[in-house]
């Protein structure tokens, strides 16, 4: 269904404005529990790629939870940057994101109300597995805890950059290896303050600052990657 | 429009028409340019300057490292600039020459990582060290290389030179960030980072011949990028009046 | 001129691997960037060329 119609089965135009964009959340949300196998298939890769590495480089539990946090973490990226090359392709087949682009609603909210369905159904099942990934790892308990906190501010982050690589990339036949090449560079400083995080806490040290600077990005990226898209998507469909 | 006489504008090389014979003109120039201060530069810094206290000889490699990673950095943000003015003005002219830029940029990036891993192997035993500006550096390239996949993966040429423009600009603003967070990884996991640059207490002589290099390898990319340009000109410009004109005279 | 012979230049000081493989490097890709570009641009112009006769 398209936001139009979604919203008209709102009611009357008692809401806020920012109720659509919900709306637009909760169709996406409800688009993917139809199809729910191809939603979890990133969580089915992150769980696999990560557990791939124990068997590549050997099961002692202290080189394992040496490279755990960086594992962990590029795996998440990865799996993010497969989840993320259907989430205009879709709309786009079907006309909506026509509509979305003619509808009076700010593009800019739209493609956050799409981030956020993104996050919800491929982000957060990342972060609730992490735990199963630490523990294979031999981490420890602050540590896994950390690397959990790492993933649930991180994991936005990646949504809202992938969204920005696949409005760039949209109707092309590269697909996830451009897109990947396209938002890695942007994505590094997550990495980096994720892991470290991690790192940090692994060594008894605080990990405040990494936090701080890691919700600094999310900002900074929840309020630039969003109108970036819009553009973005204006660019591939004028 | 553009103004016809032959008074020059800001707007006098936005035609492709004019810029295609101008930067013809100018290539051979350029050339001369580029290897008068090629030569000068390289005598005086691996002929004159004097050998490095604590480095030896090796320290040389600076009067090409340095001036190829300006280049590529440079070059980004005129890349950059170019693509977003065809993009906020619509000018084809300044998009074409953002993409003739990008192959430049990516090989001095290729060039700086190169010399750096040659200079890193004496200096700090390995071949890859991974320093915060060699890291970024390499980042950089990423960058180039992403924006040449997807003006290329693109084939309506006005979408290729939008969507390049918006993601150089998104990389040009996260550039610092960038840094910020390698340079902040780097002292994190190697204590106190090697000054590649070997201090501020630089001898006449080597900046003199930095800054010579560093002006060789700009004509170097003006010439290039002309090359490139009158290429992506002649490209995109096929079936028009004055092209046909060029071919048949 | 800092050297005392050619072959002190060349030895760069026991490091002549390292620099003169950084501007052998140098050369390499300086020498063939410029000849890719100018081949791309006689391509363009020969596809212009021909594109006229049909």
């Amino acid at each position: 269904m398209s936001t139009a119609e979604a919203a008209a089965l709102q009611g009357p135009v008692l809401v806020p404005t920012f109720a659509p964009v919900w709306t637009l959340t909760r169709r996406d949300l409800l688009l993917a529990a139809r199809r729910r196998v191809e939603a979890l298939l990133p969580l089915g890769f992150f769980i696999a790629a990560a557990g791939l590495f124990p068997l590549g480089v050997g099961p002692e539990p202290q080189m394992l939870r040496q490279i755990a946090p960086g594992v962990v973490w590029v795996c998440a990226l990865l799996a993010a940057m497969l989840s993320v090359t259907q989430m205009f392709s879709s709309d786009d087949h079907d006309g909506s994101l026509e509509q979305m682009l003619l509808s009076p609603l700010p593009l800019t909210l739209q493609v956050l109300g799409k981030v956020c369905a993104h996050w919800l159904s491929t982000g957060l099942p990342l972060v609730l597995a992490a735990p199963l990934l630490g523990v294979a790892f031999d981490m420890s308990a602050p540590a896994i805890l950390t690397l959990v906190g790492t993933l649930l501010v991180g994991t936005p982050v990646l949504s809202l950059l992938g969204a920005l690589g696949a409005a760039l990339t949209l109707g092309l036949r590269s697909g996830g290896a451009l897109i990947f090449l396209l938002v890695l560079p942007l994505a590094v400083p997550t990495l980096i303050f994720g892991t470290g995080a991690v790192g940090a806490v692994e060594a008894g040290l605080p990990a405040q600052a990494h936090f701080s600077l890691l919700g600094a990005l999310l900002i900074f990226t929840g309020l630039g990657a969003p109108w970036a898209t819009a553009a973005a998507l204006r660019i591939s469909l004028d | 429009m553009f103004k016809n006489h032959s008074g020059l504008t800001w707007f006098t090389y936005a035609a492709p028409s004019r810029f295609y014979g101008m930067a013809g003109k100018a290539i051979p120039w350029l050339w001369a340019l580029c290897l008068a201060l090629t030569v000068a530069g390289l005598f005086i810094g691996f002929g004159i300057a004097p050998t490095d206290f604590q480095q030896g000889d090796s320290y040389r490699i600076i009067f090409i490292h340095v001036p190829a990673a300006w280049m590529s950095m440079t070059i980004y943000a005129a890349m950059a600039f170019f693509a977003v003015l065809g993009w906020a003005f619509n000018t084809r002219m300044s998009s074409m020459y953002a993409r003739a830029l990008a192959p430049t940029g990516a090989m001095f990036t290729v060039l700086a990582l190169w010399t750096g891993a040659l200079w890193g192997k004496p200096t700090w035993g390995t071949w890859w060290v991974w320093d915060a500006r060699i890291t970024t550096e390499f980042i950089l390239l990423l960058l180039y290389l992403g924006y040449m996949a997807l003006t290329e993966a693109i084939d309506d040429e006005r979408r290729a030179a939008n969507a390049g423009a918006l993601l150089a600009l998104v990389g040009a603003v996260n550039l610092p960030v960038i840094r910020y967070s390698v340079v902040w990884w780097n002292t994190l996991h190697q204590g106190s980072s090697v000054s590649a640059a070997g201090g501020n207490k630089m001898a006449t002589t080597m900046l003199v011949a930095m800054l010579i290099m560093t002006l060789a390898f700009w004509a170097y990319s003006f010439a290039v990028a002309f090359t490139r340009a009158r290429a992506i000109v002649l490209e995109s410009e096929r079936d028009t009046e004055w092209v046909r004109s060029l071919t048949r005279g | 001129m800092y050297w005392n012979s050619f072959n002190d230049f060349v030895h760069m000081g026991g490091y002549g691997l390292y620099v003169w493989g950084s501007a052998g490097m140098a050369l390499l890709l300086m020498l063939v960037e410029p000849i890719l570009a100018a081949k791309r641009h006689r391509r363009a112009l020969e596809q212009a060329a021909s594109g006229d006769n049909e």
